[in-house]
């Protein structure tokens, strides 16, 4: 408790720093602007690689420091500064404060899909079609690259992604007489069947998250935010969204979902010993299991997601993408290191070793990824089916230009419906109202429906 | 009020020189001026000057003069989580400091075997940083494989449930509990050392036995170590943060985003970039308490007096 006064000074004194630092930046943008002439093509970008210079990267991912060491070997001219500024939303925190103050940002960032559209709009990124980068669109999958691509605009390079898959105990699934669900109807009596079968275990664990919602609601076909510059559109009461609260209503009200938080020390034990006997998430996964529940080794098995009507739809949750900052001194340089980090196949050989699954649709369909078959999932090809997954995710989903703060509030409208067993309509329509409440405070005009 | 105290002693002493100023002064407290201005005065000053602007994502910064404050007066999550630390409050601080006041007592009593011992003991808890102490507590907590999962599976059924919207806050009560009663103990342990030996033995010569010396001469002496802990105890519950935060992770939907003011102010600030309103919260949060404290001091002064 003591500390937080000091907290609450220290933003303050650090929103003090913030202004002064903003006005030398632009001081200093001032003078730059007329010295520097806009940047084109690609003939720019092997130029600066040849010519060197330092540049920041900020990332949490397990293998960037693999990468940069990489990429400084076969560019030994260029010094690459990797900074772990926290995971999500801590670092957005920080790159949103740099941005504020006008000096202090990275030049190259990890950024997930979800968050790059709020970091676009508020003109923070360089726009990469500036260096021919829209050239590469056939090197990556459909739903990642429309992810990086916001208001006509190229605002970073996928690294992951994540299409949907159900990750299920089949240790749990055969001493229960489960089938594995194609349809979500088929997913609900298995969680019946389960729970009535032995009380501590659940289908699945779900105590309300906002980027498995969204993910749901995609794959349920809705598409409830749409926004075009200060126009905003929001409707989480299509019929997609609510095709999908009416369906995990009943998993709600019921009580089938484990209320073990997701990622908490708890979760990661059910996990293990098939107290949450399935999952439903992105195709990032398998890496997770196998280093953090290894009493799970041998288990685990990886079936498409179940569907409404059987036949195949998936949509992405999770993934993310590198961008380059406005701020950046050297965007040439910059644009230069994220091309070779996200489009190399000695930079792609480092991601896929540490357990990333690529955005890349040469990796993602060469034999060696194909046949991958871990001991962990039982000698499973599991690639096979995540790569199926992820041809079959449909397009035309698009997050809010303020996805960071609507994931915030989450918790405060639609995870009250999770705490009180609920209708999850009720809570997605709480969410709505605050969400359009927060867009036009912010000088979005937004429509509701 | 020892600033004031300060001037009037200084008002006393100035009258025969009162023509020629003096500077010299100044020069000796200036170093402390300087960090006092910049690192206090300076950060209040800027965030009352955010508090009457508001900066949108579309639409640049606006002065709005004191929409803020009207906004702050009619928004319900404000006046919720006032109403949470508040109930917080009035529960948890009689609670605590009713602990530290009997732990202080009995080390005093000297009839406490190893009162050494249970002195550091008590008083560790807050050496422990805030922190850390919340995630601990979050361990012993979890229901699923924690302590609180041990106590459950022994009565055979789901008794506690540390993280329910009912229980949340009594949760958070313990752990504040435990971190600063040893605080509160040291603080009235302090003021009892001072007491001077001879009204013990008056006491005892006039036939007082040890329950009688407690209340007739302890807890009198203790008054003013009292109204002390209960200000900071009422500027910590007000200012509750660190708990509640960190075990949002854990219970993610029973804590809000504004289960606290701070925690509004927090997140108002870092997730939703409204740093104006957020400095708003701030100051109608910073007002509220120095009233609130203020008028516990003159309670407890005046009835010091009496």
């Amino acid at each position: 408790m003591k500390i937080t006064s000091r907290t609450v000074s220290l933003s303050r004194r650090i929103a003090a720093i913030v202004v002064a630092s903003a006005l030398i930046g632009t001081a200093l943008a001032g003078c730059a602007s007329t010295s520097s002439g806009t940047p084109a093509g690609s003939t720019d970008v092997a130029a600066a690689l040849k010519k060197g210079g330092t540049i920041t990267y900020w990332s949490w991912t397990p293998s960037a420091e693999a990468q940069v060491a990489a990429f400084e070997k076969a560019y030994p001219k260029v010094h690459v500064k990797l900074v772990n500024a926290g995971t999500n939303t801590t670092e957005y925190t920080k790159l949103q404060n740099a941005i504020k103050a006008g000096s202090g940002a990275p030049d190259v960032a990890q950024v997930e899909y979800y968050a790059i559209p709020q970091f676009a709009l508020s003109k923070s990124l360089v726009d990469l079609t500036a260096y021919g980068f829209d050239s590469l669109k056939s090197a990556y999958t459909p739903g990642p690259w429309s992810s990086v691509n916001v208001g006509g605009g190229l605002y970073g390079l996928p690294q992951d992604s994540g299409p949907m898959a159900l990750f299920y105990n089949k240790t749990v699934f055969d001493k229960y007489g489960l089938t594995v669900p194609t349809t979500w109807d088929e997913y609900i009596a298995d969680a019946k069947k389960l729970h009535a079968a032995n009380p501590e275990a659940y289908i699945t664990s779900d105590s309300g998250d906002s980027g498995f919602t969204t993910s749901m609601i995609w794959q349920a076909g809705g598409r409830p935010f749409t926004s075009n510059g200060s126009k905003v559109s929001i409707n989480l009461q299509d019929e997609g969204s609510k095709k999908w609260a009416s369906t995990w209503n009943e998993l709600v009200d019921n009580k089938l979902l484990s209320p073990v938080p997701g990622w908490s020390d708890d979760w990661f034990k059910s996990l293990g010993n098939g107290n949450v006997a399935s999952l439903i998430t992105g195709a990032w996964m398998p890496g997770v299991l196998e280093s953090s529940v290894k009493d799970g080794s041998g288990q685990w098995r990886v079936a498409p997601t179940p569907t409404y009507d059987g036949k195949p739809a998936n949509s992405e949750n999770g993934g993310g993408g590198q961008v380059v900052l406005k701020q950046s001194k050297n965007p040439a340089l910059a644009a230069g290191f994220l091309k070779w980090l996200n489009n190399s196949p000695g930079s792609i050989k480092v991601f896929l070793a540490s357990g990333g699954f690529p955005s890349t649709t040469s990796e993602l369909n060469s034999e060696a990824f194909l046949a991958d078959a871990p001991d962990y999932f039982g000698g499973q090809k599991i690639n096979e089916v995540l790569v199926q997954g992820a041809k079959d995710v449909s397009t035309g989903w698009s997050y809010l230009p303020y996805q960071v703060y609507a994931n915030s509030i989450y918790g405060d409208t639609v995870g009250q419906s999770y705490v009180s067993a609920g209708d999850l309509n009720a809570g997605l329509s709480a969410w709505q109202k605050s969400l359009a409440d927060y867009g036009n405070q912010q000088g979005f005009t937004v429509t509701t429906k | 009020m020892t600033s004031t105290s300060i001037v009037r002693l200084a008002q006393r002493a100035t009258p025969a020189r009162r023509n020629r100023r003096d500077w010299r002064g100044w020069a000796f407290v200036a170093p402390f001026m300087l960090v006092f201005l910049a690192m206090i005065i300076a950060p209040v000053v800027y965030a009352i000057g955010l508090s009457l602007f508001r900066e949108q994502l579309f639409g640049g910064t606006v002065f709005v003069g004191l929409n803020n404050y009207l906004a702050v007066f009619q928004d319900a999550k404000f006046w919720q989580a006032l109403g949470r630390v508040t109930l917080f409050l009035v529960v948890q601080v009689p609670i605590m400091l009713a602990l530290s006041l009997t732990a202080a007592l009995a080390l005093d009593s000297a009839r406490l075997h190893g009162a050494a011992f249970f002195r550091i003991a008590i008083f560790l808890p807050y050496a422990v940083p805030g922190v850390v102490a919340a995630l601990i507590w979050g361990f012993i907590y979890g229901d699923q494989f924690g302590l609180t999962a041990g106590i459950n599976d022994l009565l055979g059924a789901h008794v506690l449930e540390p993280f329910s919207a009912q229980a949340i806050l009594g949760s958070i009560g313990n752990i504040v509990t435990w971190e600063f009663m040893g605080y509160n103990m040291l603080i009235f342990y302090a003021a009892l050392r001072v007491v001077p030996s001879d009204i013990y033995e008056a006491a005892e010569i006039d036939g007082a036995g040890a329950m009688r010396t407690v209340f007739s001469i302890k807890i009198p002496a203790l008054r003013g170590a009292i109204v002390i802990a209960t200000i900071f105890s009422i500027i910590g519950s007000f200012q509750l943060f660190n708990e509640p935060n960190l075990l949002k992770i854990l219970s993610p939907n029973v804590i809000t985003s504004y289960f606290t003011p701070n925690m509004y102010a927090y997140n108002l600030s870092f997730a939703g970039q409204q740093f104006n309103y957020a400095a708003t919260v701030a100051i109608v949060m910073g007002v509220i308490t120095a009233v609130i404290a203020y008028v516990v001091q003159l309670r407890g002064s005046r009835q010091e007096s009496i």
